[in-house]
């Protein structure tokens, strides 16, 4: 049975993994390698490496922190941040990643989904995205409206008709990172992962709010994501992986119990 | 020397990479002589069958492959590059193929509408023949798939291990004498993925 994916997200800066709560308050929680080694020797399925910072300093993703990763761990691996053209994606997968996440840069130009899609292959290509719930059902019909540049700017585009438009350009995989549930640890936002879920035929990983092993298995069970997304649980020293696993397993849960 | 054959086809540096882990540095290349020269050949791949089988018909690779695998060279492929090495795939409108090894490469087909194509993440592989391949690897342990289609061979003793997915049961490691092919990515599958790798090194059929 294909298991569910437990993907532990790096945010970098200036080559130092922190975290933040909605993008703020940052604390140093080590160096990134040493960490990507650490998760993967303790059963992580897969990893995501944000350079949060490079978009806003409008400078190309630190790939000599990807030959880095790619040479130091033996799982695939996404990366963010900074992404701006083909030539961007194909050094990031040249230097071993498998797959190229684009956020902000895909709302200001769908197309390169599709370019992306193209020249690379579908599964290369994740969209990530920034919902919030909002009251304004006219503008926004599923009630969550994307937001781009770390939850800066609301851009009045619907979460789920973006998602839709995104798989039509060619998306593999989309990560629903709720804005409201972000840095929380009070659970995923369910109804916006299982509404993207129901909308869209490519695999949707729940992000924002995984606080213990509960909330993954209710991002699995009933918002039908397949994979999740953990931070904080885990950074802090609080869970580890395998506790998450052995706890998901004894629920029911298919999850990769040999690594 | 190991080649990794370079025919275009999607991101060899996970699989360079993961020879390099095992103190072993891979060629990646597209050239004939380097690919004959050869102890062991890999034979990797992502994307789709016809665009595959224009670049290796491009490159001349084609009987350069049909010669390694009947010269009895260790040779292994990874994902697309196995399915090619079967008859024929259902990809790009029906694709003709290499034909090392018996058997057609046909699409899931998912009855149940939470079964996404491609299949991607990690699947156990059942182990229902021993391969040497697979020596000192639990039988259940899980790779790393990425794929919409799957290998259909038509003989099933070459079948050493097989996958669940979309509602069937089909093989995602195939073996036939020096020819042997995972529909996984060992590089990408830790610690299990290296150790199949490190059997292939040290594999004389």
């Amino acid at each position: 049975m294909l298991t569910k994916r437990i993907i532990p997200c790096l945010d970098v800066i200036k080559r130092r993994v922190t975290k933040g709560v909605k993008f703020q308050n940052n604390v140093d929680l080590g160096d990134p390698i040493e960490m990507a080694v650490r998760y993967s020797d303790e059963g992580c399925d897969e990893l995501v490496v944000y350079d949060i910072t490079a978009s806003a300093e409008r400078r190309p993703i630190d790939i000599e922190m990807v030959r880095d990763v790619a040479q130091a761990i033996r799982i695939p691996f996404s990366v963010g941040g900074g992404i701006a053209t083909l030539e961007d994606m194909s050094r990031v997968l040249l230097a071993g990643a498998e797959k190229i996440s684009v956020n902000s840069l895909a709302v200001k130009n769908p197309a390169i989904i599709a370019e992306g899609a193209r020249a690379f292959g579908a599964q290369c290509i994740v969209l990530g995205m920034d919902p919030f719930a909002t009251p304004d059902r006219q503008r926004c019909p599923s009630g969550y409206e994307i937001t781009t540049r770390g939850f800066r700017e609301r851009t009045g585009l619907d979460a789920v008709e973006w998602a839709k438009q995104a798989e039509q350009h060619g998306a593999g995989e989309i990560v629903v990172n709720s804005v409201d549930a972000d840095g929380t640890r009070a659970g995923f936002e369910l109804t916006i992962t299982r509404l993207i879920a129901e909308a869209v035929r490519i695999p949707v990983v729940a992000s924002g709010g995984a606080g213990c092993s509960a909330h993954l298995r209710d991002a699995f069970n009933l918002a039908h994501a397949d994979a999740a997304i953990v931070a904080g649980m885990i950074h802090t020293g609080e869970f580890t992986l395998a506790q998450i696993k052995r706890e998901l397993h004894a629920e029911g849960v298919p999850v990769r119990m040999i690594w | 020397m190991i080649a990794i054959v370079d025919y275009k086809a999607g991101n060899l540096t996970s699989v360079r990479l993961a020879f390099r882990a095992l103190g072993c540095d891979a060629a990646v290349t597209s050239d004939p002589q380097v690919i004959l020269a050869a102890d062991r050949v890999v034979f990797p791949g992502v994307g789709a069958a016809g665009s595959a089988m224009r670049n290796l018909t491009d490159l001349r690779l084609i009987p350069v492959l049909k010669e390694v695998a009947a010269r009895g060279t260790p040779f292994l492929g990874i994902c697309l590059g196995t399915q090619i090495l079967f008859d024929f795939c259902e990809e790009d409108g029906g694709t003709p193929t290499l034909g090392l090894l018996p058997g057609r490469v046909p699409r899931f087909q998912p009855m149940d509408r939470w079964d996404k194509v491609p299949q991607m993440g990690w699947n156990q592989v059942k182990i229902v023949r021993p391969h040497p391949l697979l020596d000192g690897i639990e039988d259940g342990s899980e790779f790393y798939f990425v794929h919409s289609y799957y290998p259909a061979p038509s003989d099933p003793s070459l079948v050493p291990g097989t996958t669940d997915y979309a509602g069937i049961t089909f093989a995602s490691m195939v073996g036939s004498g020096n020819v042997a092919a995972t529909q996984f990515h060992p590089e990408k599958s830790g610690r299990i993925g290296l150790r199949l790798l490190a059997n292939f090194i040290r594999w004389s059929p």
